[in-house]
């Protein structure tokens, strides 16, 4: 059954391994660029999975929606970036160990 | 092009089914090798290299799925832009930082657990939702989008979420021009 045609299913899964693995790289590397690439990673995760959705459907909405998303994640990307170049001007650091002023 | 592909199809589906799975597998397999590679390797050029590898992996699949269109925009603004930018920020960083940490092996052992636990629960979860079950083809279908179909809805339903698109970049622009300026006047 795995094996056989391509169902909405595999797509998904995949999806669901994507997203695991970009949440993986968030919860486990400590420096704050591979953190943001693994973010990507996610956002992408979630792009096929409404891309899928939409073909299944027949319908183009989805595809506007991800259309957005890799908008917004551009703008996301670039204002974050700005942060960690920022941080890295006053820390000389982007570990992310090493930002705990605020914990306890 | 859609009556071409409806053309193969009603000449022979089954060598039209067993491409689309040797490109599902093969996409598949590359993308989550990728975006391993990304998560586990500890230079940071080696990761954005394995990000871009991924991101062109992913906009293949978005053709397999009909979304040609989407396809060009994921190489275009993530492959090309997203990509150069975060290179230009390795670039500026001290990048060998990282490599010269101990890994930590608790947290890792922790995290595998749950990751192993969902990986487990993925079929399960599938198979509870019918319409998994239901194939997708991409040929000989109507209803793959291109440019014309999602153009129509960007200026006509989502005019107002493409026009507030329009301010959040220019925010987005100055933002970064502000935080990434240095204090020299003062």
């Amino acid at each position: 059954m795995i094996l056989g045609e391509i169902t909405l299913g595999h797509y998904l899964a995949l999806s669901g391994l994507l997203f695991l693995v970009g949440l993986a790289g968030v919860l486990l590397r400590r420096s704050l660029l591979i953190v943001m690439m693994s973010l990507e990673l996610l956002l992408n995760a979630a792009n096929l999975a409404l891309v899928a959705a939409g073909r299944f459907k027949g319908i183009p909405d989805p595809q506007v929606a991800v259309f957005f998303v890799i908008t917004v994640a551009a703008a996301e990307v670039a204002v974050g970036l700005a942060i960690l170049v920022a941080i890295f001007r006053l820390k000389k650091t982007t570990s992310a160990e090493d930002f705990a002023t605020l914990k306890f | 092009m859609t009556a071409v592909a409806g053309d193969l199809t009603s000449r022979n589906p089954r060598k039209i089914t067993r491409m689309e799975q040797i490109f599902f597998w093969s996409l598949a397999a590359g993308l989550l090798t990728a975006s391993i590679a990304m998560v586990t390797l500890r230079n940071p050029v080696t990761n954005a290299v394995c990000l871009v590898v991924a991101l062109v992996m992913q906009a293949a699949l978005f053709v397999t799925l009909g979304a040609t269109f989407l396809a060009a925009v994921q190489v275009i603004v993530y492959a090309g832009a997203v990509m150069v930018l975060f290179l230009f920020v390795i670039m500026l960083l001290d990048v060998k930082a990282e490599a010269r940490r101990p890994i930590p092996w608790p947290k890792v052992g922790t995290v595998a657990v749950g990751v192993v636990a969902v990986v487990l629960g993925i079929p399960k979860l599938v198979a509870a939702f019918p319409a998994a079950r239901e194939p997708l083809r991409w040929s000989g279908q109507a209803n793959s989008f291109g440019a014309k179909e999602l153009g129509a809805l960007l200026f006509t339903t989502y005019a107002p979420l493409f026009l507030t698109t329009g301010v959040l970049l220019l925010v987005a622009t100055i933002g970064v021009v502000v935080l990434c300026r240095r204090d020299s006047g003062s």
